[in-house]
């Protein structure tokens, strides 16, 4: 599935396409420690084990504030 | 994944149960509050200032602590907020600016000072200096000048409490990295309540969101809706603390509960290390140059001062 990737932390956004089907997948996929983020997509928290679809715009916002 | 309380999807799977927002949130109210009455972190007679930055957790302990004093009915008790501009290019002024806004909506005085206005120098002006000629990192000077500021500030302004947006991870991370440099005597001093209680010069320093960690803090913050731009100190990465940081947050998610677990085994020897300062009462003394409490004749804020001068 195509989805869109917007990342707080590194200010970018990104296309990519994702062979898995869950957040979880997807994070592990990317090596993005689970502890160090919260996800959502349409301003909608998701927990790992949220199926993900084609064309969904994810937003991985940061939890560790960088002071 | 639906909340185990009604049947609304979760928002955060905790050890014990996934939660909605709305649950959420009254469970991590309620475990701030719990804490603040557990630990009598606030009196009604306090005048209380909240250390800001501008970041998650200033503004979420901001908040609740004034939300605290309305559901308690603590009509009496002052707040402040308290802010230190370090003089950190692209970083603090973003933090302040949203810090400004937040005070503005919530009615919450806010005072700003300045490393600038009191050392006559930046952080960024400072930091390679006083490395070369002591090796320090930023975040070692950031420190002291910090806490010298909120401290001299605070109690200048009448504050019998300084309230910190310390979470549960900074907790953890500073017990280990006090185990790994085997200070024990500053172990002592943290906890819930830090400071020397005693010591009229200090105003003693509290923590509510102590048993908060540090996901669940920025939760919260995106479930109140508060815009918060995410900012990064352009030195986080140069100090110990990150390292400890990585090492903690790898070690939870393979083993969820190992920073609450941190922290409960130090609540459990905490009276022990206290006891063992009590033996060895540290003598404080007034610094010959500011007056400020100091250990030593000099305090480290005035030496640090002093080197930009040569």
């Amino acid at each position: 599935m195509n989805l869109t990737i917007i990342n707080e932390r590194k200010q970018s956004k990104e296309q990519i396409i994702f062979e898995g089907t869950t957040l979880k997948e997807l994070l592990k996929d990317l090596k993005i420690n689970p502890e160090t983020i919260i996800v959502t997509r349409n301003d909608e928290i998701l927990l790992e084990n949220d199926n993900l679809n084609d064309n969904d715009i994810i937003t991985i916002l940061s939890v560790i504030s960088g002071g | 994944m639906d909340c185990n309380t009604c049947n609304n999807k979760a928002v955060i799977k905790l050890q014990h149960g996934a939660l909605c927002k709305n649950h959420f949130i009254n469970y991590f109210e309620d475990k701030v509050f719990k804490t603040i009455n557990k630990f009598q972190l606030i009196q009604r007679n306090d005048k209380i200032c909240v250390a800001t930055s501008g970041g998650k957790d200033s503004l979420t302990v901001l908040y609740l602590t004034k939300k605290y004093l309305q559901k308690y009915n603590y009509p009496n008790t002052e707040v402040f907020a308290l802010a230190v501009d370090e003089g950190i290019k692209n970083y603090r002024e973003k933090t302040l600016e949203d810090l400004k806004l937040f005070c503005k909506n919530q009615e919450i005085p806010l005072h700003i000072i300045s490393n600038k206005e009191e050392f006559s120098t930046t952080l960024d002006e400072a930091y390679p200096k006083i490395n070369k000629d002591t090796n320090k990192k930023p975040c070692n000077i950031c420190g002291v000048w910090r806490r010298y500021l909120l401290n001299k500030h605070a109690r200048k302004r009448g504050a019998t409490k300084i309230i910190t947006g310390h979470n549960l991870d900074d907790e953890a991370q500073v017990i280990i990295m006090n185990m790994f440099k085997a200070n024990t005597s500053l172990a002592g001093r943290i906890g819930p309540k830090s400071g020397i209680e005693e010591h009229g010069s200090f105003v003693q320093r509290v923590k509510p969101l102590y048993f908060c960690p540090e996901k669940e803090v920025r939760l919260y913050t995106i479930l109140k809706g508060w815009q918060i731009q995410f900012t990064e100190c352009p030195y986080s990465h140069t100090g110990f603390r990150h390292d400890v940081q990585e090492m903690l947050n790898d070690m939870e998610q393979k083993y969820p509960g190992t920073k609450q677990g941190i922290i409960n085994s130090f609540l459990s020897l905490m009276p022990l290390l206290k006891e063992t300062e009590k033996g060895e009462p540290e003598m404080i003394k007034s610094c010959q140059s500011c007056s400020e409490p100091a250990n030593q004749e000099i305090c480290n804020a005035c030496k640090m001062k002093e080197m930009m001068k040569n």
